[in-house]
């Protein structure tokens, strides 16, 4: 239920066009275990930022955020490292359809990446659709569709899968 | 099991337009109704295809799911082309893994390198294998899915859940997409192929200039395209942003359909005005163009890149250009000289039936003779995984889609996107030249 209370955390921010391969690179995609993979976020990223990521962190970025390969291994590890949520100007639709199906909040809100600096504390409000600083300013972003609120209610589209799935076999 | 697909999930505000693209048009037919662009549907899947990498996560996330069986035995396909031939014991998990997915479920389309006769990159196998039909929906677990838009159908690429979603229920979950139809104008010169199309686009759109948004190329120099050369023009498509790019099937592609069986269906023809924008694309007397690291989008003309950026690798293969016709361009542009000293040159056919045709037509022996040396059929270096991996300092130019920064090996190696005859001028010079005046 991660979208039924706001997110706070502190902010990490990147940079535009951060791209899938920067998130996680192509030679770790034999890794299955996502602890194994959450040690390689963002370990290309200049300038290293690898390490102040942890449970809490929202990542904020610009344009076309996850853009490139669809490896769902890259969101995994920010899950897997403990990442909130993620803010970005934009985002590359399958990085965004695999937040989404992780459970993990994607919010696009334009303004908040040319405002938010590196370190500021947010907290994230799906429902109404606001990105407050804890200096009060406030952003606000298109609040999720009903279904895409809906997956990141019950946690992504796996248990949305497995509950459609349930209902079949009893009808 | 009640579907969903035909239930819109969510809608846009907005006035009605009854023209449709290619691609709302198939989109309509599997599900999504009248559905707007911007609005959530389901729709379902004709085929779902899945390779070892996005597999890995699929096949699990699958079983979580509580899932005992496939939506379609026969509409699953299963490749192993990243980490093949096996490069370390977990790449040979994963295919062993996919593998018996397979057996286990029934699937008959399993493909792996020395295993099957037919074995190779995913979406250049594909379509070789006769799977790809105009106007069906094809969901694979990897973003270059849209090259089958080369055929008319629509490719869509996507993460693991959404395969494993997939492979249990059928249907998909989509974003309807806008409509930009790219009209190319004019004639591209010489030494100029399909990635140059696709290239030229990139130029004008950027890395995100055409994001979610579904691409449908249009114009003369389209209508007499080889399937080859557009299954480059679409395999890049996503470079751009968007959701996927298509073509009308032209003659080249009907035949293609004809020698391998693949049943036409109805063919869906676009409306005039079923675009929410139209992108003109001037490539008369186009040259060959380049793409500079670290993004497809930043492309420029050969002539204009400064001279003397000496290579330490040539790559050609992958799923855009390691075609038949791009191991003829490569031996064209290398015109019977030898790969030069301090220079290597690594050729991936992209499947084994181009490797079959190569050594056929003589290229193969040619190319080896020349210095190359000759992969299987994997994605391999392309996306840093194995086979031609790039140190620190190194250069490279590719034939491949992305050169991201450390996208082929190192993060302070550089890789640069061009055509195949452009890779072999180069590879014979030692650095990046222009095979017009080579």
């Amino acid at each position: 239920m991660k979208s039924a209370s706001p997110i706070t955390g502190r902010v990490v921010r990147l940079a535009d066009d951060v791209n899938t391969d920067l998130v996680l690179a192509g030679e770790y995609l034999n890794i299955t275990d996502p602890d194994a993979l959450a040690a390689h976020v963002l370990e290309r990223f200049e300038p290293p930022v690898a390490d102040r990521i942890g449970p809490g962190t929202i990542l904020l970025a610009g344009r076309a955020f996850g853009g490139g390969s669809s490896r769902e291994q890259a969101v995994l590890a920010l899950v897997a490292r403990g990442v909130g949520a993620l803010v970005a100007a934009s985002f590359a639709r399958i990085f965004f359809r695999n937040a989404v199906n992780l459970g993990l909040p994607a919010v696009e809100c334009p303004d908040a990446w040319w405002d938010v600096a590196d370190g500021d504390e947010l907290t994230i409000d799906l429902a109404s659709g606001t990105l407050t600083r804890s200096d009060g300013t406030v952003w606000s972003f298109p609040a999720p569709s009903p279904f895409v609120a809906d997956l990141l209610a019950v946690g992504g589209l796996e248990e949305w899968t497995r509950r459609r799935l349930a209902i079949a076999d009893r009808t | 099991m009640h579907r969903l697909s035909g239930v819109v999930l969510s809608t846009r505000d907005g006035a009605a337009s009854h023209a449709r693209g290619l691609t709302t048009k198939i989109l309509a037919r599997h599900g999504a109704g009248d559905a707007e662009p911007g609005a959530l549907a389901m729709v379902t899947c004709d085929l779902v295809m899945m390779n070892d990498v996005s597999g890995s996560l699929a096949m699990r996330a699958f079983e979580r799911m509580g899932a005992t069986r496939v939506f379609d035995p026969e509409r699953v396909v299963l490749v192993a082309d990243h980490f093949v031939p096996a490069k370390d014991v977990r790449s040979a998990e994963l295919a062993g893994d996919l593998r018996r997915f397979g057996e286990r479920h029934g699937i008959a389309h399993y493909y792996e390198l020395g295993r099957t006769v037919e074995a190779g990159i995913e979406h250049t196998l594909l379509p070789e294998l006769g799977l790809v039909s105009p106007g069906a929906l094809i969901v694979g677990g990897d973003s270059h899915t849209c090259t089958y838009g080369a055929f008319g159908a629509l490719g869509l690429g996507f993460g693991s859940t959404d395969i494993a979603s997939a492979l249990a229920l059928g249907e998909v979950w989509v974003r309807m997409p806008e409509t930009t139809r790219i009209d190319f104008v004019g004639q591209p010169g010489p030494w100029t192929a399909g990635k140059d199309l696709i290239l030229a686009v990139l130029r004008q759109t950027g890395s995100s200039g055409a994001a979610y948004a579904a691409l449908e190329f249009t114009g003369d120099v389209v209508d007499g395209l080889s399937v080859d050369d557009r299954m480059a023009l679409c395999n890049m498509a996503i470079e751009s942003g968007a959701k996927s790019g298509i073509c009308t099937p032209n003659d080249a592609v009907l035949e293609w359909l004809e020698a391998r069986s693949v049943p036409r269906g109805d063919t869906l023809l676009p409306d005039d005005e079923g675009y929410d924008h139209v992108l003109r694309v001037d490539v008369d007397g186009l040259p060959p163009l380049v793409a500079r690291p670290p993004d497809p989008a930043d492309v420029i003309a050969i002539n204009e890149l400064p001279s003397g950026l000496r290579l330490d690798q040539v790559y050609v293969g992958n799923c855009s250009n390691g075609t038949l016709s791009d191991l003829r361009q490569l031996v064209a542009g290398l015109a019977g000289r030898r790969v030069a000293p301090g220079t290597r040159l690594m050729v991936v056919p992209a499947s084994n039936a181009i490797h079959r045709a190569a050594l056929a037509e003589g290229l193969t022996e040619t190319l080896v003779a020349a210095g190359a040396v000759i992969v299987p059929p994997t994605c391999g270096a392309c996306f840093g995984g194995h086979m031609g991996i790039l140190g620190p300092g190194e250069r490279a130019l590719a034939t491949t889609n992305r050169n991201f920064r450390g996208r082929m090996g190192h993060p302070e190696s550089e890789v640069y996107l061009a055509n195949a005859a452009v890779a072999g001028a180069s590879a014979a010079a030692g650095a990046i030249v222009d095979p017009r005046t080579t």
